[in-house]
C-alpha cells in the first residue's frame, strides 16, 4: 500500500474530483472562503461562541493546573518514584504527533502533486502550529524546576556550564523550537496571497488595514509568483526531513534509554508513522468541523474524506505491524524483562487500556476498507475520534507499562492519575481549541489561491 | 514614470492568448498580475534568476556549522564532561541540533531573500489606486504591456487587446 494515490486517465479531472459544481469558478471560491470573515453580520456565530466559551473554561483549568504545578511541584500529579513520567509526557508525545500532520499534508503531498491538499492544508498547518505550541508547554512544566528551563539554551553564563548536548531533553528543545518557528514561516508564506485577496475584498477600513499590513503589499505579479513558488517548494522540501526528524527525536527520547520496551531501534520510524496517523485523524475531524461550520461542502468533499481514510487505513496497518514487531522481538530476543513486559501489557494492570488501544488503532480503522464508510463524513469523524483516543492510550501505555514493569521487580509500581493529571490533559485540549477557534475567525481557513488554481485547471480550454 | 497599457481579462485562456499575440507583435511585456501562478505565461516573461535556493543553502550550511562548532567548543574545549566514558565529541548525538537549526536558518534566509526579490514589503503602490487592480488578487488577469513605438500606437494597441477579449484596457503609470 503506498500513500500516493494515482488517478487513472479515464476518471474525471482533478477539479471535478475535489470540488462541487457550485465552487467551480474563481469568484465562487473567494466568496465561500472570505464570506465568514468579511460579512460577519450575516453569519450566525452561536456554535462558535459556545465552543469558545467551553474552550476558555478548559484553558482556565489548564492555567490553574500549571500555576499549582509551579507553586507546589509535580507531586500533585500521580507520578511516583518508579513511574517518573506521567500524563504530562504522554500528552506531550500525543500533541507533538498531531503537530506533525499539517506539515506532512502541506509538504509531502505538495511534493507528490496531490491536489486535494489545496482545501485542507491551511487549517492543517494551523493545527500543526497550535498542537506543537501546546506540546512545547509539557516538557517545561514537567521539569522539576521549571524556572531553570532557560538552562537548555547555550549562553555564556557565570556558572561556566553548558547544556549537555547528548541529552534527549536538549534534542527536544531544539527540535520543537526549530519546528515551531519553521511552521510559522511556512504557514505565513502560504498566507500572503490570501491576505492580499482579503485586503482587496474588505469593504471597511479596519479589515482592509489589518489584512493589508499582513499581505505586505502583495500584487500577484509575474515575478512575485515566480519567487513565491520557488520559496514554497524549497520550504516543502526542507519541511519533510524536519518533520520526520522531529518525531524521530521524540522516539529517541525513549529509545536512547536502557528500559525494556523502550530501547528499540524501531522507535523513530514507528513514532513518525504514529504521529502521521493521529495527525491525519485530527485533520479529518477538523475538516468535518470546518466543513460544517463554514458550509464548505463544495470545497471539502466526501472525496477528501475518502483519501484521508485511505491514508489512515495504511497507517493503521503499519501500526499493527509495528506492535507485532515489538512483541516478536521481545520473544525472539529472549530477554526476561522484555518478555515479561509484553505479558504485562496483555494481562497486567493496564491490560484493558491496552486492548482498547489495539481495538481503536488497528481493528476499528479496518472499516475503512469499505468505500461507503470512507465517504460518510459522520463515520470518518467517529472513527477518527476513536483513533485519537487510541493513539493517546498508546502514548500513555508506552510510558506506564515500561516504567511500572522494568528490570527490578521490587520497584514495580502502578501509576494512578490524580485530578490534576486530568485537568492538564483536558485543559490542553481547551487551549488548542481556543487557538483554533480564534484562527478560524481571523484567517481564511482554506488556501484560496491554491483552490483557484485547482478550479482553473478544470476550465475548458 | 513609464506609462503602460493595462488590459483586464476574465479568464486565463484569453489572457494567455493575448499575451502570446502581444509578444508576437513585439510589444514590450511589462508584467502580469494574476490571482494564482500561471505557468503558461513563461514564454512571455524572462525567468529571472533567483537566489532563494542559494541563500537557503548557504544559510543552512553556515548555521549547521556554527551549531556543531558550538557543541564542539562547549563539549570538548570549554566544558568537557566525562559521562560514563563517552567521547567528548559525540558526533552522532551532536547531529540533531545542527540539522534542526540549519533547516530553520535556511528557511529564514529563504524568506528574507523572497521578500527582497519580490520587492516586499511595499504597502503603498501606484497600482493599488486603480479600481480594477483589486480583482487581480481574486478573479481577474491583468496584462501590462507597452507598444513597440511610443506615440500613435496606443489607441490601436488598446483596440487590439480589446479584440482579444480584454474587458477593459487603460493606460496607467507604473
Amino acid at each position: 500500500m503506498t500513500l500516493a494515490i494515482t488517478i487513472p486517465a479515464e476518471q474525471p479531472g482533478e477539479t471535478e474530483r475535489w470540488t462541487l459544481p457550485e465552487a467551480r469558478s474563481l469568484e465562487a471560491v473567494n466568496a465561500i472562503v472570505a464570506a465568514p470573515l468579511l460579512e460577519r453580520s450575516s453569519w450566525r456565530w452561536r456554535a462558535w461562541w459556545i465552543g469558545f466559551g467551553i474552550s476558555l473554561v478548559m484553558t482556565a483549568a489548564f492555567l490553574l493546573t500549571i500555576f499549582l504545578v509551579f507553586y507546589r511541584g509535580i507531586g500533585i500529579w500521580g507520578v511516583n518514584s518508579t513511574v517518573v513520567w506521567g500524563l504530562a509526557i504522554a500528552d506531550y508525545v500525543w500533541w507533538i504527533g498531531i503537530g506533525n500532520a499539517g506539515t506532512l499534508i502541506s509538504s509531502m503531498l505538495l511534493l507528490m502533486r496531490q491536489k486535494w491538499r489545496a482545501s485542507t492544508n491551511r487549517f492543517a498547518e494551523a493545527m500543526t502550529l497550535f498542537a506543537a505550541t501546546v506540546a512545547g508547554i509539557f516538557p517545561i512544566i514537567h521539569l522539576g524546576r521549571p524556572i531553570y528551563f532557560y538552562w537548555l539554551t547555550p549562553y555564556p553564563n557565570t556558572m561556566h556550564v553548558w547544556p549537555q548536548w547528548r541529552s534527549a531533553l536538549i534534542w527536544d528543545f531544539w527540535a520543537i523550537l526549530s519546528y515551531i518557528l519553521f511552521s510559522i514561516l511556512f504557514w505565513y508564506v502560504g498566507l500572503i496571497p490570501d491576505f492580499a485577496a482579503m485586503r482587496d475584498r474588505a469593504q471597511s477600513r479596519g479589515p482592509a488595514l489589518f489584512y493589508g499590513a499582513l499581505a505586505l503589499g502583495w500584487r500577484g505579479s509575474w515575478r512575485q509568483w515566480q519567487v513565491y513558488e520557488r520559496l514554497h517548494l524549497a520550504l516543502a522540501c526542507l519541511g519533510v526531513p524536519l518533520v520526520v526528524s522531529l518525531h524521530s527525536v521524540v522516539g529517541m527520547d525513549f529509545a536512547a534509554s536502557l528500559m525494556p520496551g523502550w530501547q528499540e531501534t524501531i522507535f523513530p520510524p514507528y513514532f513518525v508513522v504514529g504521529a502521521m496517523y493521529s495527525g491525519f485523524a485530527m485533520v479529518a475531524c477538523l475538516s468535518a468541523l470546518v466543513r460544517w461550520g463554514f458550509r464548505m461542502e463544495a470545497l471539502i468533499t466526501t472525496a477528501h474524506f475518502d483519501v484521508m481514510a485511505k491514508v489512515m487505513l495504511a497507517a493503521a496497518i503499519i501500526m499493527g505491524l509495528s506492535y507485532a514487531t515489538e512483541w516478536f522481538n521481545a520473544w525472539y530476543g529472549g530477554e526476561r524483562a522484555d518478555r515479561s513486559l509484553v505479558a504485562f501489557e496483555f494481562a497486567g494492570h493496564y491490560a484493558p487500556m491496552f486492548w482498547a488501544l489495539l481495538l481503536c488503532n488497528v481493528v476499528i480503522p479496518q472499516a475503512f476498507w469499505w468505500p461507503g464508510i470512507r465517504r460518510s463524513v459522520v463515520a470518518v469523524f467517529v472513527i477518527c475520534i476513536l483513533i485519537n483516543i487510541g493513539m493517546w492510550l498508546e502514548r500513555i501505555l508506552i510510558i506506564w507499562n515500561t516504567l511500572s514493569h522494568d528490570y527490578l521487580p521490587s520497584a514495580w509500581r502502578i501509576f494512578l492519575p490524580t485530578i490534576w493529571d486530568w485537568m492538564v490533559t483536558f485543559g490542553s485540549l481547551g487551549l488548542f481549541a481556543m487557538m483554533f477557534l480564534i484562527f478560524v475567525r481571523v484567517i481564511p481557513v482554506v488556501s484560496m489561491h491554491e483552490v483557484r488554481k485547482l478550479v482553473a485547471e478544470g476550465e475548458p480550454s | 514614470m513609464t506609462r503602460v497599457l493595462l488590459a483586464e481579462f476574465a479568464d486565463q485562456r484569453r489572457f494567455v492568448e493575448a499575451a502570446r499575440r502581444a509578444r508576437d507583435a513585439r510589444y514590450r511585456m511589462v508584467d502580469a498580475y494574476t490571482p494564482y501562478p500561471v505557468e503558461e505565461l513563461s514564454f512571455a516573461f524572462d525567468h529571472g534568476r533567483s537566489k532563494i535556493r542559494l541563500a537557503m543553502f548557504i544559510g543552512g550550511v553556515l548555521m549547521a556549522a556554527l551549531a556543531y562548532g558550538l557543541e564542539y567548543y562547549s563539549g570538548v574545549i570549554d566544558y568537557p564532561y566525562d559521562s560514563g566514558g563517552r567521547p567528548f565529541d559525540a558526533w552522532p548525538a551532536f547531529m540533531l541540533v545542527p540539522f534542526a537549526t540549519g533547516i530553520l536558518l535556511a528557511a529564514i534566509c529563504g524568506f528574507a531573500t523572497f521578500l527582497f526579490e519580490a520587492g516586499l514589503p511595499h504597502l503603498s503602490h501606484p497600482l493599488f489606486a486603480i479600481n480594477t487592480f483589486a480583482r487581480a488578487s481574486q478573479d481577474r488577469f491583468l496584462l501590462a504591456v507597452e507598444p513597440p513605438h511610443e506615440d500613435d500606437d496606443r489607441p490601436a494597441a488598446a483596440e487590439m487587446l480589446a479584440g482579444l477579449g480584454a474587458i477593459s484596457v487603460r493606460e496607467v503609470e507604473r
